[in-house]
């Protein structure tokens, strides 16, 4: 692989794609749109495969001077890595679950699609820092067609909303990044993480970080744009809205707010602690009392990522990587949740709660599916939610006992309200005749579940695989935040020592007992 | 004094003003049958004349050689640069001309004049004059020469209401301005002695006695006129509105861009040792015409109206360069002119697409809902226009605010960049509108005319220069600008 450059191959093919796509018929459109996310997939998996573990920390880096002001450099590490992984691999089910869903327009659908991945990867794999601003930021112009055009009825509020909300996050932290970039003499990356601000500086950068990364992730109380974006967007929308998009919040943080500003970001720890509090209890409560289906994931999804943004700010690995594997978890699950909502949605075009019922039976498939991604979203051992949030509910314990105690419940709100979902959509009486004669499961949907499922298994069983890749980076940026971590409320006094393990049996007395 | 090198340093000006004259005789002599051809001749004398300044821009021409005529002219890399732009917009102003004086667009005048290539000739020289001035004198010359053409291209639909109400209005408040100019340049002439720029900036070294920071302020609000920057942009909306679209397009364009380079050069080579004095105006002016522009864009149906507070927001982000009193930021502020006038452009052109069978325009939000149903190519480009003016990544768009708030900050004027940009926001909301009405209103299919080739043409090369592909172009733009900037500060 060496001289290939693969990112920018990844970005190439779906920009190709979208032009071909905007100039097709709808057929070929969406084959073109499916093969080009596939071929992305593809390589995405080479990358994975040819990404040395324990090697540089940047790799795959190209560079190039294309521009004046700011230049063309690509590379990434593992915790860049798994997040492009996890684009590569929503986008093809994203086209799969607009194949029947969207008929007008389809071509400047797909091409709106694979706009959108192109903008992903480059955010995640930019090394220039304003290189990232201009990945990051352009999202809003296929993000804004995606929800105006082929959104719901109130689409054009929801639209309006996301864009504006979004794009005044961000303009704060482009005049940020002019500072920086003045101050430290450079805008590569990788050169401003290591690059130590003055404290007094920290407070301002972090701030307006915070203003654009805050909107992102969301956090209460900026996140009133998720649940009117959530429920316009056609279900492809909601699963990249919910899957990625949220996460560049969250990578925000990690690359940007983190190694750039420990200082501040410990000054600061506490608001956001205050603020990821209030959003787990209250958006569960929220999330509790919904009647559409959409706006109860999109609550439950800014109450998951409040469990990120603790676990980024416990300032120690298992929260970091607790935080990393939540948002992956997060990407799978909720744009999973969100397809099967998208499949009764199709069948019925309602998402009205109260309109189904007993689908258990009439569509089990469907059934163990939706409880698959459900038991997930709860996390439930042995899926991927569960090792997330152990990870950054661990790691926040060793921080702060109260917040722990707080976020916990966040546990035992999502079971009840995701639970509480299930139990009207699938379980009880079949009361509405049109939804018990709703048949089961596609093959097209079989096969935008099964890898998804097949995943979130396999991040549940045996999580190393994804958190190999980024050991390293989490352990390095640990090494530079840890000086500034905040003080610890959580003082567990060390003992001494048992004479015995806690699962010590006593032998002899066992044997007394005997041979029945 | 040696007269051939300074006839040598104008020759594009001689060009043109050769070029007007003759086609005035072929003008009068054969009456408005000829317009076509006076119109393909004007264009390529400015292609022609644009043609002469490429070997000076290339190779950056500065120092003591570029003064004509005893110093009333300098003809330096920044008059280079901001004479390719000015004569460009021109072109571009004269390729979309016929259509739309040949259409019932033009109401009961149908017809393209002859007038209307050779008035804006003239007015290209008079901006010629005017951004290569370094006398008040000169400077004078060339405003009006361009100021009483530009009147005349406001009115040049006699019979029309709206036209001849834009072309007083205009003339009313455009003869107030040149008056404020005057007065003002009076006044520094009676406290330090001299015309020339150089001549004041020497006289006003030291402390700024009170009748000579009138003497600035003045000249300051009447080239604020000029660029319709506020608190002096109340005839914008008016003129833009009720003048004939391609005459539109070019005072958005060329005569936006010679106001503001020669504020620039004013600004840095007159009163260049007392930033303090102008630097708080510049900076105020900056802020409300960003605010001002985008809040009074808001309410507006009409979609001339629109872009012309969409000028007066643009301006605003052009005097926050200026703001900046330095080197990069005269450079950023090039930059921006180059990107706004490619931004302007386009989105002119593509409102003049918006015809009828018969050919007449449509101007306001209802006429273009769905217009990405029925007209998906201009539809598109005009989406990238307005994304592209509010500053989205990755249009170009993005590049002339990125330079701009870059040389802000970098100067340490944070907290006035912040405000800034926070303002900007407001006007991202406008124009997420047209896209909007465009894409996602049910069509009201009425824009059925067929465009000719000159329209598709400039909205083709003006939507790739803003597209992504426009940054490939950002270090050679950035390397002129840079020359150019630097031109100003060399006399100091």
């Amino acid at each position: 692989m060496e001289g290939l450059p693969i990112l920018s191959l990844m970005m190439l093919v779906p920009m190709l794609s979208a032009l071909v796509c905007l100039f097709s018929p709808a057929g070929l459109a969406r084959m073109v749109a499916l093969v080009a996310t596939l071929v992305t997939f593809a390589l995405g998996l080479i990358l994975w495969s040819n990404y040395e573990i324990g090697g540089a920390q940047w790799q795959f880096t190209e560079r190039a001077e294309l521009f004046a002001g700011f230049s063309y450099a690509l590379g990434i590490d593992g915790i860049a890595l798994l997040l492009i992984m996890l684009s590569v691999f929503l986008m093809p089910i994203c086209i799969l679950a607009s194949w029947e869903a969207i008929t007008k327009r389809v071509g400047e659908y797909m091409a709106a699609f694979l706009f959108m991945e192109v903008l992903m990867i480059g955010t995640f794999a930019a090394q220039d820092i304003f290189l990232f601003y201009v990945f990051f930021e352009a999202g809003l112009i296929p993000m804004y067609l995606i929800i105006g055009v082929w959104g719901g009825d109130n689409r054009i509020y929801a639209s309006y909303k996301f864009f504006l909300y979004t794009l005044i996050g961000s303009v704060l932290m482009l005049i940020a990044m002019f500072w920086m970039v003045a101050e430290a003499g450079t805008s590569d990356i990788p050169a401003l993480m290591q690059y130590d601000f003055p404290a007094q500086a920290q407070t301002w950068l972090w701030l307006a970080f915070f203003a654009s990364f805050a909107v992102k992730v969301p956090m209460w109380p900026l996140h009133t744009w998720l649940p009117d974006a959530h429920v316009q967007a056609p279900t492809a929308g909601s699963v990249i809205l919910a899957g990625v998009l949220l996460k560049l919040g969250g990578y925000g943080f990690i690359r940007f707010s983190l190694p750039m500003f420990p200082e501040a970001s410990a000054q600061f720890a506490w608001l956001v602690f205050a603020l990821s509090m209030v959003a787990v209890v209250y958006t569960s409560l929220v999330a509790l009392v919904q009647a559409d289906m959409k706006k109860l994931i999109a609550y439950s999804s800014v109450a998951h990522m409040a469990i990120v943004t603790v676990g980024l700010f416990a300032f120690n690995v298992q929260g970091l990587e607790g935080a990393m594997i939540v948002m992956l978890s997060h990407g799978l699950v909720s744009g999973a949740l969100f397809l099967c909502v998208g499949v009764i949605y199709d069948r019925l075009h309602t998402r009205e709660i109260a309109r189904y019922g007993g689908l258990a039976i009439n569509m089990p498939y469907y059934a163990l599916f939706f409880l698959l991604f459900t038991m997930a979203s709860i996390g439930l051992p042995g899926t991927s939610g569960f090792v997330g949030e152990f990870l950054s509910l661990a790691g926040i314990y060793q921080t702060s006992t109260l917040v722990a105690l707080v976020s916990t419940t966040g546990i035992i709100l999502g079971a009840a309200y995701m639970l509480y979902l299930y139990r009207r959509v699938a379980f009880g009486e079949q009361k509405n005749a049109d939804a018990a004669a709703m048949k089961d499961m596609t093959f097209r949907e079989w096969a935008m579940m099964v890898p998804i499922s097949a995943v979130v298994l396999w991040m549940g069983v045996y999580p190393e695989s994804f958190l190999a890749p980024m050991r390293a980076d989490i352990a390095a940026l640990d090494a530079r935040i840890s000086v500034a971590a905040p003080p610890s409320d959580s003082n567990p006094l060390m003992g001494p020592p048992r004479e015995h393990a806690a699962n010590h049996i006593e032998h002899s007395a066992s044997h007394k007992e005997g041979a029945h | 004094m040696d007269f051939a090198h300074s006839f040598a340093l104008i020759a594009p000006e001689l060009l043109l003003t050769g070029a007007g004259l003759a086609l005035l005789m072929i003008a009068a002599f054969r009456g408005d049958a000829s317009a076509r051809l006076v119109s393909v001749l004007a264009a390529a004398a400015l292609f022609g004349a644009g043609f002469m300044l490429v070997p000076g821009l290339h190779l950056g021409t500065d120092g003591p050689e570029v003064l004509a005529f005893g110093g009333l002219l300098q003809i330096d890399t920044f008059a280079l640069f901001a004479k390719a732009l000015i004569f460009l917009s021109a072109i571009a102003a004269l390729m979309v001309a016929p259509a739309f004086f040949n259409s019932a667009a033009a109401g009961t005048e149908r017809g393209l004049r002859a007038e209307y290539p050779i008035l804006v000739i003239f007015a290209c020289v008079g901006m010629s004059i005017m951004v290569s001035a370094s006398d008040f004198m000169s400077l004078y010359l060339g405003l009006e020469l361009n100021s009483l053409t530009a009147y005349v291209l406001a009115a040049i639909l006699r019979r029309d209401l709206r036209s001849g109400e834009a072309g007083l209005k205009y003339f009313v408040l455009g003869a107030l301005a040149s008056g404020i100019i005057l007065y003002g340049m009076s006044l520094l002439y009676g406290f330090t002695g001299s015309t020339t720029f150089s001549g004041v900036r020497a006289g006003l070294e030291g402390e700024l006695e009170l009748g000579a920071l009138f003497g600035l302020i003045f000249v300051m609000a009447g080239l604020a006129f000029k660029i319709s920057a506020v608190p002096f942009h109340m005839w914008t909306p008016d003129v833009y509105e009720g003048a004939p679209t391609p005459v539109t397009m070019f005072f958005a364009t060329a005569p936006k861009v010679a106001g503001v380079a020669i504020t620039a050069r004013v600004v840095f080579e007159v009163f260049g040792g007392q930033v303090a004095a102008w630097q708080q105006i510049v900076m105020f002016a900056a802020l409300a015409s960003i605010v001002f522009g985008a809040l009074g864009a808001i309410g507006q149906e009409n979609l001339k109206r629109l872009l012309a507070y969409s000028s007066i927001n643009n301006v605003g982000f052009i005097l926050l360069g200026l703001a900046v009193a330095n080197q990069a930021g005269a450079s950023a502020m090039l930059v921006y002119l180059f990107i706004y006038v490619a931004m302007s452009v386009g989105s002119f052109v593509a409102l003049l697409m918006l015809r009828d069978s018969d050919g007449a325009l449509f101007e306001t939000f209802a006429d273009i809902r769905g217009l990405s149903l029925t007209q998906p190519a201009i539809a598109w480009a005009l989406l990238l226009f307005m994304f592209s003016l509010a500053g989205i990544p990755p249009l170009l768009g993005f590049y002339s605010k990125f330079v701009i708030f870059q040389a802000t900050v970098e100067a340490g004027l944070v907290a006035f960049g912040a405000i800034a940009i926070a303002a900007s926001v407001i006007g991202a909301f406008y124009y997420i509108k047209f896209v909007k009405v465009m894409f996602f209103d049910e069509p009201a299919d009425v824009v059925r005319g067929r465009s000719g080739m000159a329209h598709w043409v400039l909205l083709a090369i003006t939507a790739l220069i803003i597209s992504p592909l426009g940054y490939l172009l950002t270090p050679s733009l950035t390397d002129l600008a840079d020359k150019a900037a630097a031109a100003l500060f060399m006399a100091v």
